[in-house]
């Protein structure tokens, strides 16, 4: 008896936090009633699409300060997904830069459509980043990566850096935009590998050296952690 | 209308070839995307110089006489369908939407009400009306679409007043509100993640920065809209949809809570704007 009171309580104080005021219509929406329409908006889904109806703690916290969550939440958050990176077992963060550039360019996987499963997922880079100057067709939600790895003196060492970011961008920006390839299963450690040898590698065409009649292509490759735009 | 056919049959073959163009070169390494985003753009300038150019009035037509034709099991017709402003009466209804219905006990949008409308006056199954909902690319805009098109355009040029003076209308937009930044699923993304700033771009898209009722007052009033690459309408609820989809999240139910309340959201940062409908989209 005393232990369900106790439950109830915690259920109840957990619910209270999750509860936040619009003011301007002074209306509460809890967390029950938004996880209650939800799973009306989307009927008969599997129990495994039912999870990502639900935000973890990270992303809750992230809703709870709209993604401005002051520094020693921000602090404790860095401190629990960083934990959650998996580093590859022989210490190499770098793989194959050709393998990375498809991975950039492949927006495959996860989609209620994508249903080929031997086909690998993609990490759909270019939707935000600029990376190689050959590739004009690149978003600009998030910064530019263009010439990362010479910005960076393909300094072998930050190759570390990179992945960390690529594998849980939450462990280097409380709230960033970017997704948790690694944390959230999207991406396999092999392909995270690619991914930082795209960035980092000499030879890969994010790298290479600009033509001189191209405008505005000596940039690129903001220093890790830069601030992120966020929202 | 005999001018807007002649119009319509010579440019769709122009769209279908620019619109497969588009798809061929969208792979990995396009090429400088400059001779499609050109002709595509000067597509589009064509089709906006003359306003009866939008293929979309087609629809509109279409979903006109769906409106007045006796259909479904109880083979009647739409025409004593409320939208809010009394039974039948259809000029002026959708700047006004989304608004509680106390027949139905809930709040609804266009698309919404009229699937309603289809179930009760016409005896149709619903749930043969959601369970494909919009078109694949290259097919028209399914039927109810085509209505709500028609309905939208009987309201442009007016401005969104939907009142949200109801306590279960404030309750839709502050779940509309709260839904716009949620973060979910594999990708963690919300609305916000996309739509949450100016000036950005996904791939060469340009997004709407929907958080900013100057920018929303800009573009939701153009929806339904013709969508060029896709050559058919797409309607509010299947532009949630698509996001719903590239979010990672399982499909949206027409009609759903959820997607009335996020319409809701993006019609109160409207609130002022002109209803524009149909609209003509990339």
């Amino acid at each position: 008896m005393r232990g369900t009171l106790v439950l109830t309580l915690v259920g109840l104080g957990f619910a209270a936090a999750a509860t936040f005021v619009l003011a301007e219509q002074n209306t509460m929406v809890n967390e029950r009633q938004i996880l209650r329409t939800l799973r009306m908006a989307f009927p008969s889904i599997s129990p495994e699409w039912r999870t990502r109806l639900t935000p973890d703690a990270t992303m809750a916290t992230c809703a709870q300060w709209h993604n401005h969550p002051p520094q020693d939440v921000a602090g404790a958050l860095k401190r629990r997904e960083a934990a959650r990176i998996v580093f590859p077992g022989n210490g190499e963060f770098m793989g194959d830069w050709r393998r990375g550039e498809k991975i950039a360019q492949s927006g495959y996987g996860l989609r209620f459509t994508d249903t080929d499963t031997k086909r690998p997922r993609g990490g759909n880079c270019y939707a935000c980043h600029e990376l190689s100057p050959d590739e004009v067709s690149f978003g600009t939600l998030g910064v530019s990566l263009k010439g990362f790895g010479r910005t960076h003196k393909f300094d072998t060492g930050y190759a570390r850096v990179v992945y960390e970011k690529i594998f849980n961008s939450q462990a280097v920006v409380a709230c960033s935009t970017m997704p948790r390839f690694g944390t959230n299963g999207i991406l396999t450690v092999e392909q995270i590998k690619d991914l930082v040898a795209y960035l980092m590698d000499p030879a890969s065409p994010v790298n290479k050296v600009p033509e001189p009649t191209r405008k505005g292509t000596t940039g690129g490759g903001q220093r890790l952690p830069a601030p992120h735009p966020g929202r | 209308m005999t001018r807007l056919r002649r119009i319509i049959q010579r440019t769709m073959p122009a769209a279908a070839l620019l619109a497969s163009a588009a798809v061929l070169a969208h792979g990995p390494h396009a090429a400088e995307p400059d001779p499609i985003e050109r002709g595509l753009e000067q597509f589009r300038a064509m089709l906006k110089a003359d306003p009866w150019a939008n293929p979309a009035f087609l629809d509109a037509e279409r979903g006109e006489a769906l409106w007045k034709e006796r259909r479904g099991p109880r083979k009647a017709s739409l025409e004593r369908c409320d939208l809010g402003k009394g039974p039948g009466i259809v000029d002026g209804a959708f700047a006004e939407l989304p608004r509680y219905f106390a027949d139905a006990g809930r709040v609804m949008d266009a698309e919404t009400r009229i699937l309603w409308c289809m179930q009760e006056l016409q005896g149709i199954d619903p749930a043969s009306l959601t369970e494909r909902p919009h078109p694949a690319s290259q097919e028209p805009v399914k039927d109810l679409g085509a209505i709500a098109t028609w309905v939208a355009s009987r309201s442009a040029g007016q401005a969104f007043r939907a009142a949200f003076d109801h306590p279960r209308e404030k309750a839709t937009l502050a779940l509309g509100a709260a839904l716009f930044e949620r973060r979910m699923g594999p990708f963690d993304f919300s609305c916000l993640s996309c739509h949450g700033a100016k000036d950005k771009r996904i791939r060469r898209q340009e997004l709407a920065h929907l958080a900013d009722p100057a920018e929303a007052r800009r573009v939701v009033g153009e929806w339904p809209a013709y969508r060029v690459s896709a050559t058919h309408v797409m309607t509010l609820q299947h532009r949630l949809y698509d996001c719903f989809w590239q979010m990672r999240l399982p499909p949206l139910k027409l009609g759903s809570e959820v997607s009335v309340a996020l319409t809701a959201y993006l019609v109160k940062q409207a609130q002022g704007g002109m209803v524009a409908a149909p609209g003509l989209k990339r």
